[in-house]
């Protein structure tokens, strides 16, 4: 099953993706979708990915739709900042040390944050795992690096590590 | 009714989306920084894929959606690589 | 949009909803890019579009073909799957370049990190 599936994440999600192109349930575009998916995961085996292991389900998906609820409001908070600017409005940067040091959720807790519009992963520090975020309406850092540690990074950590 | 509702609404999309396409093209014009033309240049192509997904509902055919789907692959490699040109351009001293 | 004369009023009025919210969120990101001042805070602007403008615009879009064909019409998902996975990649890169430029000329917009507190970092650019 190893041999066979070496990726399964990455097969599932490009047979996805083909049946998606096809949109039909017919056997042909299936069975080809189905070579597609096991080649594509023997050519990522072959460039030798760090493992993927997803240990808890239910987090993730609560993770997701934390974000589709924080990036919605975060849409209006930034149409309004644009459409309404306030003169006190007060941009920045905000150094955030974190705890996460498995690539796959860093590179995870990157995309949330830059997905968000009023925030922006610039750089990150790996060896002293210090992120530079910059932000569009910065009203409290104290209150920033609470939302980042314990809204991402704390469900990250129990769903990669 | 739904005929008149649907192309009113399509025209007014389109004319925002081509307002947005146009903000985004005075970025690209203006900069003032290469950074800055290459986000108007983002910018511009994600408004001009969804520009081009309101005609394919205009036009009923499903040949925008993969001149859209195109345009979205190609937005992002060229922003990559102008990106990693940024980077790297100027680093030879 | 004559192909449209068989579109039934209860998902013509979704559809149209969809569309106008989709194209205003993109074009306030878009107006946003030109407005704001500096180019880290110009680079929120085009998640607004990539993220619920663009959802808004195919979401509609999906309405509109699946009801039209009446069969399920969920390629636009593809577009959208595609945007969520790019976007924040190209922001980021672009964002770590700006900086790179930005330090490589001496005014580093980032506030060293001990002192950031004492001196407020609001306008370092024009």
């Amino acid at each position: 099953m190893r041999r066979l599936l070496p990726h399964p994440y990455m097969s599932a999600s490009l047979f996805l993706m083909w049946m998606l192109m096809n949109e039909s349930v017919s056997p042909g575009p299936a069975l080809l979708g189905l070579a597609f998916a096991l080649l594509g995961g023997w050519a990522l085996a072959m460039l030798q990915p760090l493992p993927l292991r997803i240990r808890r389900w239910g987090t993730a998906l609560r993770l997701a739709g934390v974000v589709a609820v924080d990036i919605a409001r975060s849409n209006l908070g930034v149409a309004l900042v644009i459409l309404h600017p306030r003169a006190d409005r007060r941009q920045g940067f905000i150094r955030i040390p974190l705890a996460l040091r498995n690539d796959t959720a860093l590179a995870t807790l990157a995309c949330i944050l830059t997905a968000t519009p009023g925030t922006a992963w610039v750089e990150f520090d790996r060896e002293s795992g210090v992120l530079l975020l910059h932000v569009l309406d910065l009203i409290d850092e104290e209150s920033w690096v609470r939302i980042v540690k314990g809204r991402y990074e704390q469900p990250l950590m129990e769903i990669f590590q | 009714m739904s005929i008149a509702l649907l192309s009113w609404s399509l025209l007014a999309a389109q004319v925002m989306l081509g307002l947005a396409f146009l903000c985004a093209f005075y970025r690209v014009l203006k900069g003032p920084r290469a950074q800055d033309r290459v986000l108007g240049l983002d910018t511009l192509y994600v408004n001009g894929m969804l520009l081009l997904l309101t005609f394919g509902i205009r036009s009923g055919t499903i040949l925008y959606f993969e001149a859209a789907l195109v345009i979205a692959l190609l937005g992002f490699v060229s922003t990559t690589a102008l990106s990693k040109f940024l980077m790297r351009g100027e680093v030879i001293e | 949009m004559s192909h449209a004369a068989d579109l039934p009023l209860w998902a013509a009025i979704p559809v149209a909803l969809l569309l106008l919210a989709g194209a205003g969120l993109t074009l306030t990101g878009s107006i946003g890019l030109v407005r704001l001042k500096t180019f880290y805070e110009r680079l929120h602007a085009p998640t607004l579009g990539t993220s619920y403008g663009a959802a808004f615009i195919l979401l509609g879009s999906m309405v509109f073909f699946s009801v039209l064909q009446s069969r399920l019409t969920v390629h636009e998902l593809l577009i959208g799957i595609l945007l969520i996975i790019t976007m924040p990649v190209t922001l980021m890169l672009l964002g770590g370049a700006a900086l790179h430029r930005d330090r490589l000329e001496g005014n580093d917009p980032a506030v060293p990190p001990e002192d950031k507190a004492a001196e407020p970092q609001a306008d370092h650019e024009t």
